[in-house]
């Protein structure tokens, strides 16, 4: 025990420019990510500039109570909530059946050219993405509503309805994410043995068959995975893209926690409050995780950890 | 026999459906971009009146002339590349350098970094808290803001660590060792030279990131002249606010609001010019960043 230690210590100095090398990284994760961790405590305390962190009065739990008191919160809640779990139903398989397909494709030319075109949406920036849906959603002369008129139907003001707003988010989501989100799956693909294939010819089985038998199960594991991954974001509905999207008149089905937050902090400057609502916020994504993390060991081999 | 050809006819229906769904998902994805170019390039009355379909009509590049010629647009261009290029340089030489350390299997000390690492990409304190820390850092409204917060990506550092530890033999170091070299200089001349395809992978994994955000701009700029593009492009595309220079000679507002919409298909195609150059490279390399990542570390 004493021996190992000593070896350690001696490891430390001998080797101190393998710490070097890593000092500024551990320097950032402190500062701008650790520091955060411990001023998070203003939830707790009334805070004033000129008091900072420290000194400013210790409340207890009055802005937490005031959040699931205020007239917003379910709205908050349901809107934070229903528009995950949609992303998730719509968002989660379709890389995997894409994925799927891409790997019966004989064509290798054709594949990659079809993968090239997937891909393409991932690189185009959030507020790009939101200009083209508001370009083509564009009441009066947006192209959607060009082609309803030309089918009989009436003009849809989809940006001013709160009840299409859901879906314009998780569908054009589902238009930029799901070439990309194909990759890793074939990542996956490319690792079962080629043998499992031959063995399963020599036996007859078809394509389906195979991609059935042989192909899910091999992604499995990777799907688990992101499936855990994905969990822990559940109540932290990315704020970027909804607060470009957001407009007056779709605020009921529109407005989540991350908008919340960074209207009622930054634009009210109320930090306490806000810091209370980011803060209950993660606590629960980090119990969601945990718990899906549980259940995917308990029913299945994998696991984050 | 029988069942070799039951088979084949089994895996023709399925080919016939698979090409079909996928060449049908292609299009849909192709086509909107597709649309933005025709649109850029298009009579605005013609895409106006939803006569713009599968072809340009009206060619025209009045669109592009009037981009090329409103300054915001190249300042917001301008700001964009310094800072995609400071950031990512910052980014790419703490997120190599860290991740190599912690890919060495004898470290003491290696678990611990590694969880704290780790444990950032579940739990944070939240936007509020770490936009007081900037403020009381005093890097509100200057460039840094836009830096030293986001200076290293915890995946990207599992990327470059896993990359390390497979590509990069703990023998090797131990041999430079032997030979007298100290770590930073063997990191030097022998760990970043077998490392091209990682650094490339950082490099772009991190430029499209900074060339494509706009939140911690908005939230930590105050001054219009230092705004990047996408928070130009915000305005012109979301807040619909086409400054006057751009549409000057428009006589009437529906003239004005064709005039606008044809810029802003021109401005969507302009800011990602620099992102479809490098696509090929970047799907190459991002392809490979992902596999890499797959590989759980």
């Amino acid at each position: 025990m004493k021996a190992g230690t000593e070896r350690k210590i001696k490891f430390i100095f001998t080797n101190y420019q393998l710490y070097l090398l890593l000092f500024p990284t551990i320097v950032f994760f402190v500062v701008f990510r650790y520091i955060p961790m411990y001023g998070v405590q203003i939830a707790f305390r009334d805070y004033m500039v000129t008091k900072g962190f420290l000194g400013s009065e210790w409340v207890g739990l009055k802005h937490f109570e005031r959040f699931f008191q205020t007239p917003d919160f379910w709205m908050l809640i349901q809107n934070t909530l229903g528009i995950s779990l949609y992303n998730l139903m719509a968002g989660f398989p379709l890389p995997i059946i894409v994925a799927l397909l891409l790997h019966q494709l004989n064509h290798k030319g054709y594949k990659r050219f079809i993968q090239t075109t997937l891909y393409a949406p991932h690189f185009i920036s959030i507020v790009v993405l939101v200009g083209i849906i508001l370009v083509f959603l564009s009441p009066r002369h947006g192209l959607i509503n060009h082609l309803i008129r030309l089918l009989g139907g009436e003009t849809v003001f989809f940006m001013g309805k709160p009840e299409y707003f859901k879906s314009i988010y998780v569908l054009s989501g589902v238009w930029q994410s799901t070439g990309w989100g194909t990759v890793i799956y074939l990542a996956a693909l490319s690792n079962i043995s080629p043998e499992l294939y031959e063995s399963s010819i020599v036996d007859g089985a078809n394509k389906w068959q195979r991609m059935l038998h042989i192909d899910l199960p091999g992604i499995l594991p990777t799907a688990i995975i992101l499936l855990i991954l994905n969990s822990g974001y559940m109540l932290s509905v990315g704020f970027e893209k909804i607060y470009l999207m957001q407009n007056s008149l779709n605020r009921t089905t529109s407005e989540v926690i991350s908008t919340y937050v960074y209207k009622t902090g930054l634009i009210n400057a109320q930090y306490s409050y806000s810091s209370a609502i980011g803060l209950f916020d993660a606590v629960i994504n980090l119990f969601i995780l945990i718990i899906v993390n549980r259940l995917a060991r308990k029913f299945s081999e994998t696991s984050l950890w | 026999m029988n069942n070799k050809l039951k088979r084949g006819r089994g895996d023709l229906v399925f080919d016939i459906i698979n090409y079909t769904l996928l060449t049908l998902g292609m299009l849909m994805v192709l086509y909107p971009l597709y649309f933005i170019v025709i649109g850029s390039v298009s009579d605005p009355n013609a895409v106006y009146e939803g006569r713009v379909y599968l072809l340009p009509r009206g060619v025209t590049l009045d669109g592009y002339r009037r981009i090329f010629k409103e300054e915001s647009i190249w300042t917001g261009y301008g700001n964009t590349f310094l800072y995609t290029f400071s950031g990512t340089a910052l980014n790419v030489v703490l997120t190599i350098s860290a991740a190599f350390t912690l890919s060495r299997k004898s470290l003491p000390g290696r678990n611990f970094f590694m969880f704290m690492i780790i444990f950032t990409m579940f739990f944070n304190g939240g936007l509020i808290p770490s936009y007081l820390l900037v403020q009381r850092l005093g890097l509100i409204d200057k460039i840094w803001a836009l830096i030293f917060p986001v200076a290293v990506g915890p995946w990207n550092l599992i990327i470059a660590r896993t990359f390390f530890q497979t590509s990069i033999p703990d023998e090797l170091c131990e041999a430079a060792y032997i030979d007298g070299s100290s770590h930073i200089h063997m990191f030097i001349r022998v760990v970043l030279p077998l490392s091209r395809a990682l650094i490339a992978i950082m490099v772009l994994f991190y430029a499209i990131a900074h060339w494509n955000s706009y939140f911690s701009a908005l939230i930590y700029l105050r001054s219009e002249s230092k705004y990047p593009l996408q928070l130009i492009l915000r305005n012109i595309l979301i807040e619909n606010d086409v400054s006057s220079s751009m549409v000057y000679d428009a006589y009437s507002v529906g003239e004005k609001q064709k005039l606008a919409d044809l810029i802003k298909f021109g401005v969507i195609i302009v800011s990602s010019i620099p992102v479809l150059i490098l696509y090929p490279f970047v799907q190459k390399y991002f392809v490979q960043g992902v596999m890499i990542g797959a590989i759980k570390g």
